[in-house]
């Protein structure tokens, strides 16, 4: 009797661990399925790299390379803002920090990670789109916009992440650089997070995903026209808001386009995820 | 000459007395082992002299550490103390990179930045510590790729590399094997002609060996300091005797 629930109850976990992976083969066989016929027909180049996005013309174009540079750049504008900041706050919270501050600022950022990216989104449009506008010009919709805010968003990861791989270096690295006669910053900074250099990088591959893969507030603050950009004050589509805003009235091909959008974000978040667990296993 | 003189020093870790009213003076260019058992004192003894103990959180120290006549605990550079008084730790601790960054790393800290410079040092430094033909081929390759006694040898090369007087070793061989500890023994002896070396170690057959006095501790005191052959073969103190005969400890 013993030894059937025992069997059953193994039965039950193997399930539960499956449906995990059932999920991500079926997400990637309807992507896949859909996707790829799409792309065919559109032609693999035209679809990759073709600058006109106009699936309402007659005949339509499918190109969606502004996106694609619209994605890239918003997420190197996010991680020129996050990571810096990401980084000195990790060090921070690790050497620096008073305890006090501590108990207040680490529920803090973890906090920012639980806000929804809607409301991101609002604090975007309410209070940077206007501080852009004001100060650089422009309409403040904008690839400086969506990256700040981006930058913002991605923090939380860098900093979870980055603070763990900190506080992971042994301690003798440490003393064995003021025994030479460092002072601790430079101890901290030549030797500490060198030795962490891994966990570092793998927090920023981490932000990326998160900055690349964000939809919901880039669509409220980035301006979203299919076109590649002349400067940062402008405008820009991601492949994220693409499927989101056109996804409601789109059929047939046009469709299958933006299934075929979501795919080659797919990709780009697969080889992120690739890059993130070879920086994970690799340490000097 | 005498390099070290320590005067009437107490320290306390919280309520704890670790070292109570120590007298010693160490002398320039010999090697002085500090034995004793564990929690006796002797590590914390050394790393006052090079205020390691600063570190450590409600570590309280009275009393005076003179080098060159100069009191440690006054208004003195801890950063430049420690140039001066370099340290070789229980478990090598070579930083996770190159095995020529990890020499460089002392005098880059200390300004010297030209290459020509640090490659003289690098070699210098990797020479005096008995491992440059060892490893003149590989000082690209991480320090951590080396076996347990060339990374200590290493270590020792890093602290030669800041150019110290006193170079304190704790316990720089107890992680490892009889043939690297016999080349760390041997390359110590060596080197005190240029440096006053303070070495910590469970091993008193090692103290009676390579050093040329030997101060005994017990629960934070002092019980015996002479030159090494007389404590080892006539002994004042009962309890020294106890302990090098190997009765405890």
């Amino acid at each position: 009797m013993r030894k059937y629930k025992e069997i059953i109850m193994q039965n039950i976990f193997l399930l539960a661990a499956l449906a995990t992976i059932v999920a991500l083969l079926l997400i990637c066989f309807f992507l896949f399925a859909n996707g790829l016929p799409a792309i065919m027909g559109i032609g693999f180049k035209g679809f990759l790299l073709n600058t006109d996005w106009s699936p309402n013309d007659i005949p339509p174009s499918y190109g969606i390379f502004p996106m694609i540079i619209g994605s890239i750049s918003i997420t190197l504008g996010a991680i020129i803002v996050g990571v810096p900041i990401g980084i000195l706050s990790a060090v921070f919270m690790a050497f620096y920090c008073p305890k006090g501050l501590y108990r207040i600022l680490k529920p803090g950022t973890e906090l920012l990670a639980g806000i929804p990216s809607v409301v991101y989104g609002f604090f975007g449009l309410a209070v940077l789109v206007p501080l852009v506008r004001n100060t650089f010009g422009g309409n403040g919709n904008s690839i400086l916009t969506a990256s700040i805010l981006l930058g913002i968003m991605i923090l939380p990861t860098i900093i979870a992440v980055s603070e763990s791989s900190i506080r992971a270096v042994p301690n003798q690295y440490y003393e064995g650089a003021l025994a030479l006669g460092a002072t601790h910053e430079r101890a901290i900074f030549k030797t500490i997070l060198p030795a962490a250099k891994s966990g570092v990088l793998a927090s920023v591959v981490l932000g990326i995903g998160r900055a690349i893969g964000e939809t919901m507030a880039v669509i409220m603050v980035a301006g979203n026209q299919a076109r590649i950009p002349g400067s940062i004050l402008k405008g820009i589509r991601t492949l994220t808001a693409n499927i989101v805003l056109e996804m409601g009235y789109a059929v047939d091909m046009h469709r299958a386009a933006l299934i075929a959008t979501g795919m080659v974000l797919f990709l780009f978040i697969l080889l992120i995820n690739i890059a993130f667990h070879l920086l994970k296993r690799r340490s000097f | 000459m005498i390099k070290i003189k320590i005067k009437d020093l107490n320290l306390y870790y919280g309520d704890f007395q670790a070292l109570k009213n120590i007298n010693i003076s160490i002398p320039e260019n010999k090697i002085t082992a500090f034995i004793g058992p564990s929690g006796c004192g002797k590590s914390t003894l050394l790393k006052s002299l090079n205020r390691m103990n600063d570190l450590v959180e409600d570590c309280t120290i009275k009393g005076q550490v003179l080098i060159d006549g100069q009191n440690i605990y006054g208004d003195i550079d801890v950063n430049m103390l420690r140039k001066k008084v370099g340290m070789v730790f229980q478990k090598p601790n070579p930083f996770p990179m190159s095995i020529y960054d990890n020499i460089a790393y002392g005098p880059r800290t200390h300004g010297i930045n030209s290459k020509v410079k640090l490659d003289e040092i690098v070699e210098e430094s990797l020479t005096k510590a008995a491992i440059w033909d060892e490893i003149k081929d590989r000082l690209k390759k991480s320090a951590l790729s080396l076996s347990g006694g060339q990374q200590q040898r290493v270590c020792i090369a890093r602290a030669l590399a800041v150019n110290p007087e006193v170079l304190l070793m704790d316990e720089s061989t107890s992680a490892l094997d009889p043939i690297s500890t016999a080349k760390i023994e041997e390359l110590v002896f060596d080197l005190k002609k240029d440096y006053t070396i303070i070495m910590v170690t469970h091993n008193t057959q090692q103290a009676a060996r390579v050093s040329d006095n030997t101060a005994f501790f017990l629960n934070g005191e002092l019980v015996e300091y002479n030159d090494t052959e007389t404590l080892f073969r006539v002994p004042k103190d009962r309890r020294t005797e106890d302990y090098i005969t190997g009765r405890f400890g």
